[in-house]
């Protein structure tokens, strides 16, 4: 995949004005999304991916102020007007959310909601578009699809209803799409047909996928390429094999080993990562961890460690570049 | 229906669950039965009866009811049965229009607000209140000196106030229905805003305007009494319930059935359309248990 980069990000900021001061929920970006690609953003609570996510189409609120560029396929979209940025939406760039329970209006038929994309951006509408979003229904699993087609969202289980959602998504086959969390709202079965369904979407739709997700699990199941987010910047990034095998950083570090592993025998208490995510609104002046990391020196309270190459295709954002665990507690 | 056909294979709608919630609510059958039977007779009874509504019959003055004017004539002999017929004409004509046309600026001020946010909701809701603020009976006093005792004019002074309530509940509705997450879903699919507004908004915030739009109706009906009672209302010959009722108050003493059978139309009408109103709530907004 060494073809140009669908979407580019470059020094990419995203704040909010408060009253408490401006809250810096998106710093420095720097990101490309190769087409066909897989990539996995991580992060807790307020590490800002889903404010990245929704930079990528210009969605953040009305209070939102973005820096930097954005670039799908050459085109800039930080700054570009609403009508440029709806003719992207859901026909180039397409999105998922979190909950199928309220990301489908009640009141609209699952074909009315499904073929509305196909409407606004080819023009497609009556027979044709039924055919193609049942035709979709079936790409993403529903059984009895032209059932399916004419009921509303309250008559489809949680699992059926992302199913939509994602067919919602991909109906202008769209080259990237962006998964806000897609599984939180989903009990764990259905997270994993959900999981596998996206695996098997990207393979037959070439689409460049991005998943935000706090949950290292969901990633490892489907990503290529994994970015882990702290206080709204990119802290480490590498291939998804190589996060698991060697994380560079304190927090990734930290992030996998609160994950159980079930081929081990469980320890009495899965570690944690004490303490709280910063205030985006008045962080430190040195790395944003720094407060809960234990191996945190005198550098990096006052300076901002760079995200710098540690290995192929493998950078992080701290100033202790060896492995970790040499450093003894 | 029975429970076999009730799962029925097709979709069913938020609507159609409604109207089974509606139907299960007796007291807004019952309204809608009352109402039906009013407006039949009031549209069939004055081409039915030999009496016209204007014209005087001297030689039957302050008739009680009978057989012959069943519910008695009035101090110019006219029949009262087709004079109140008339006048449920006219109150549910006026309540129904004005309603119509109160909940239309409402809902079209109210989205708008609440979609556009920041200084354009503010400009407009300190627009709503500031009517609020102006002393309506004066207002309406005014208008009928500047420009004469119209029919017209009742409509624009009740439409003119009644709008007030339902573009501030609709607004509220639109902000918080803005956040959800299907609408920013179809704004992540790129559909227009006016679209979005028609497509995904109305149609939520739909039960809500016909929950008022009922519950206006009667409000503007005796709120049209009131004007007619103040003589501020239709002309003389023409009659509303309220006019009817203003008229009938005179003769209290004598004749005390010029007042009561007015009143017992007006009061049941507008009974019956808070009770419709409140079955609607219970089968449109679910949510609140009906008691």
């Amino acid at each position: 995949m060494s073809d140009a980069p669908v979407l580019e990000l470059r020094d990419l900021n995203v704040s909010y004005r408060s009253d408490s001061g401006t809250a810096r929920v998106v710093q420095d970006v720097n990101l490309d999304l190769a087409a066909g690609e897989f990539l996995g953003i991580v992060g807790e609570s307020g590490s800002g991916k889903t404010q990245l996510l929704l930079a990528m189409l210009g969605l953040n609120g009305p209070g939102a102020r973005l820096e930097g560029s954005v670039r799908f396929r050459g085109q800039e979209l930080v700054g570009a007007g609403e009508q440029a940025l709806a003719r992207i939406r859901g026909a180039r760039i397409a999105m998922v959310f979190q909950d199928p329970m309220t990301a489908l209006n009640p009141y609209l038929t699952i074909g009315t909601q499904l073929t509305e994309g196909l409407r606004h951006h080819k023009g497609v509408r009556g027979a044709q578009a039924r055919r193609r979003a049942i035709e979709l229904l079936e790409t993403v699993h529903i059984a009895e699809p032209a059932r399916r087609f004419a009921q509303y969202p309250h008559e489809l289980s949680g699992g059926m209803r992302q199913r939509v959602v994602i067919a919602m998504a991909l109906i202008c086959e769209p080259d990237v799409l962006l998964a806000d969390e897609p599984t939180t709202a989903l009990d764990v079965t259905v997270q994993a047909q959900i999981l596998a369904l996206l695996r098997e979407l990207r393979s037959r739709t070439r689409a460049a996928m991005v998943l935000v997700t706090h949950d290292l699990g969901v990633v490892s199941e489907v990503a290529d390429r994994v970015v882990v987010m702290y206080a709204g910047r990119i802290i480490e990034q590498a291939r998804v094999e190589t996060l698991f095998a060697q994380a560079r950083h304190p927090y990734t570090e930290g992030l996998r080993r609160s994950v159980a592993d079930l081929d081990a025998p469980l320890p009495e208490r899965l570690p944690s990562i004490g303490g709280n995510p910063p205030n985006l609104a008045s962080l430190p002046p040195g790395c944003a961890f720094a407060p809960r990391c234990q191996y945190a020196a005198q550098t990096c309270r006052t300076r901002q460690p760079p995200l710098a190459l540690v290995g192929a295709d493998h950078a992080c954002a701290c100033f202790h570049s060896g492995p970790l665990g040499r450093i003894a507690t | 229906m029975t429970p076999g056909t009730a799962t029925a294979p097709t979709g069913r709608s938020q609507w159609q669950l409604s109207l089974q919630r509606l139907r299960r609510h007796r007291g807004a059958l019952a309204a809608l039965g009352v109402l039906g039977v009013i407006v039949v007779l009031a549209l069939l009874v004055p081409l039915l009866s030999p009496y016209d509504y204007a014209v005087p019959d001297w030689d039957a003055i302050y008739q009680p009811p009978g057989a012959a004017h069943w519910f008695g004539t009035d101090s110019l002999g006219r029949d009262l049965l087709v004079r109140v017929m008339w006048g449920c004409r006219i109150s549910l004509l006026v309540g129904v229009a004005a309603s119509i046309v109160s909940v239309v600026i409402g809902v079209v001020w109210g989205t708008t607000a609440g979609f556009a946010g920041g200084a354009v909701d503010s400009l407009m809701m300190r627009f709503v209140d500031i009517l609020y603020a102006v002393p309506f009976i004066p207002l309406v006093i005014v208008l009928t000196v500047l420009f004469g005792r119209d029919f017209l004019l009742v409509f624009v002074a009740i439409g003119a106030v009644s709008w007030l309530d339902i573009a501030r509940i609709v607004r509220g509705q639109t902000l918080s229905l803005k956040n959800r997450e299907f609408i920013e879903a179809a704004r992540a699919l790129g559909v227009p805003t006016p679209t979005m507004i028609v497509r995904h908004l109305v149609p939520n915030l739909l039960g809500l305007i016909i929950i008022y739009a009922t519950l206006t109706i009667p409000t503007v009906i005796l709120f049209e009494a009131f004007l007619s009672f103040l003589g501020l209302g239709v002309h003389a010959p023409l009659a509303s319930l309220g006019s009817l009722v203003s008229d009938g108050a005179l003769h209290l003493s004598s004749n005390a059935y010029l007042l009561t059978v007015p009143a017992i139309f007006l009061t049941v009408i507008i009974c019956a359309f808070s009770y419709l109103g409140d079955g609607l709530r219970d089968a449109l907004d679910p949510r609140e248990e009906p008691r």
